[in-house]
């Protein structure tokens, strides 16, 4: 008896097992299927856009098909200006998102900490969040004139909103607990905000810089159509002047390409850096 | 007076942009002084050269946002009901949600040239991806008791999508349309500043190549004030439009 007992037992939990098992098997399938769907649609997009291209409906002009594209990118990379121009556009684009994650940061925290700090920026940022601040490029001009300095400054100027945004929302977020019961501890006012209050703000922070790091690439990729010279937008801009529309759509696929890696490095390290939030646990 | 109080810092500034430029601290064709700068703004209004080009950028803005909503919104919802669209038109939202947009603006020109045409194509395309998110997001959170439910009692799938997923999408829909009105601007006025023979950006560019940088500021302010009124307005009209929810 206890041992069919026992056997049951058994029985159940292989069953519970198994049901386990198809379960995990079902959802790694669906991420396959998934995964798979992916990959597919994106050569469907490109056969497509090979066969349209060649099918005489369009001018090369109009759409060069993709292979065309494709070599176009590869003789650019063998002659090295391809890389030229990523490092120029990536070193102005990044350059300028540093400056505005760690000031915007730096502006947020005061702002939370200080009444007449935040008296002062409140409604500069909240008027100037929502204003479409690329039309001050021409200013920005004529004040810095053509070269990085400028085109880091607009690249800041446009990225620093979401974070500072960000920031103080995340502090205003925090629960009062913690920074009291840190208080009890004995902690100073600094060690407050370094080691309570900004590692509490962390995930809506990131959330600001993830929303400022593409901001950050457009603006620089619009500031070098504007103005010219070497990165990706200029040399778009250029080839869009010349007529040469293999290296337009070269631009676009390489432009693309950068973004979708900058998305995907800002996703994983915001992982990284949040091992110890939920928001991580939850999803393994 | 709350009100006047919390606007004071922007006052202040404006104060100060007057006096550095009146007492010659930087030099006055970089920074006119503000009173110039208003000056120049009525002449623009009085010659019509701000109202035209003004209105021009507002047609080709209105129209490609218009088309974006349509266009994104109509895709977002129908990838949330049907799955096999899903499933293999999301990988490619996903694909082209982090193509920075300005680099859609040599291939518009390319396309449609320098006109309306293919500014309109441009706000188009880059403001549908946020769109389509939102209204996607929205539409899958839609409550499935309120689907089936629906479904029990007789909608048919039309009538079900816009009695039920649309106005539980609504919220994260007008969301994303909100960050595609944001960009619309953005797109506009830098497509015209590059590449254009009319609106916004253009004027900009053009005062500026001319060195009348009063009126060159004028157009700017003037931008990023309709920018600025465009998010405010849109915000009050969401709050009229979602008054139903607590």
């Amino acid at each position: 008896m206890v041992a069919a007992m026992a056997r049951l037992d058994d029985t159940a939990s292989l069953a519970a097992a198994e049901a386990q098992i198809s379960r995990d098997a079902a959802r790694r399938l669906d991420i396959a299927f998934r995964g798979g769907a992916g990959i597919f649609s994106i050569l469907v997009l490109l056969i497509a856009w090979e066969i349209f291209a060649r099918s005489g409906k369009v001018t090369a002009f109009m759409l060069p098909p993709f292979s065309a594209v494709a070599e176009r990118i590869y003789a650019d990379a063998i002659g090295g200006e391809l890389w030229r121009n990523l490092w120029v556009t990536m070193f102005r684009a990044i350059t300028g998102f540093a400056i505005a994650a760690v000031g915007g940061i730096a502006l947020g925290a005061v702002m939370a900490r200080s009444r007449i700090v935040r008296w002062f920026f409140d409604p500069i940022i909240s008027v100037g969040f929502p204003m479409p601040k690329i039309a001050f490029l021409p200013i920005i001009i004529l004040w810095l004139g053509l070269y990085d300095v400028s085109k880091i400054s607009i690249v800041v100027f446009d990225a620093i909103f979401p974070v500072v945004t960000a920031t103080l929302a995340g502090l205003a977020g925090v629960e009062k607990e913690l920074i009291w019961s840190g208080r009890n501890m004995g902690a100073s006012e600094r060690e407050l905000m370094w080691q309570v209050a900004l590692p509490a703000a962390l995930p809506q922070i990131l959330t600001g810089l993830q929303v400022a790091l593409p901001i950050a690439l457009i603006v620089a990729i619009i500031a070098e159509m504007a103005m010219g010279g070497y990165g990706l937008g200029g040399a778009m801009m250029s080839a869009s002047r010349f007529a040469d529309s293999r290296g337009v759509f070269a631009g676009i696929v390489e432009i693309a390409i950068v973004g979708y890696a900058l998305i995907k490095a800002m996703a994983l390290i915001r992982r990284r850096l949040l091992v110890w939030h939920q928001e991580t646990a939850e999803r393994h | 007076m709350r009100a006047t109080l919390s606007y004071l810092p922007l006052v202040l500034l404006a104060v100060a942009w007057e006096a550095i430029a009146r007492l010659n601290l930087v030099d006055s064709s970089a920074l006119p002084p503000l009173s110039k700068v208003g000056l120049a703004w009525v002449d623009l209004i009085r010659g019509g050269e701000l109202v035209n080009n003004g209105a021009a950028s507002l047609y080709r803005g209105s129209v490609g946002l218009l088309l974006a909503v349509l266009g994104g919104g109509g895709l977002g919802l129908c990838m949330a009901r049907w799955r096999l669209l899903d499933v293999f038109v999301n990988p490619l939202v996903e694909l082209f949600y982090p193509l920075p947009k300005s680099a859609l603006i040599p291939v518009t020109v390319l396309w449609l040239g320098f006109g309306d045409g293919s500014k309109i194509l441009l706000i188009f395309l880059g403001c549908m991806i946020p769109v389509t998110i939102g209204a996607y997001n929205g539409a899958r959170g839609s409550d499935h008791a309120l689907v089936w439910s629906a479904r029990s009692m007789g909608a048919n799938r039309l009538r079900m999508m816009w009695d039920v997923v649309v106005p539980s999408a609504l919220p994260e829909l007008l969301n994303g349309i909100r960050t595609a009105l944001a960009l619309a601007f953005i797109l506009l006025v830098s497509s015209e500043l590059i590449v254009s023979q009319q609106g916004f950006g253009y004027l900009i560019g053009y005062l500026g190549s001319t060195g009348s940088y009063e009126g060159m500021y004028a157009v700017v302010l003037t931008v990023a004030f309709l920018g600025f009124a465009a998010d405010r307005i849109y915000q009050l009209f969401i709050q009229w439009l979602l008054r139903w929810r607590d």
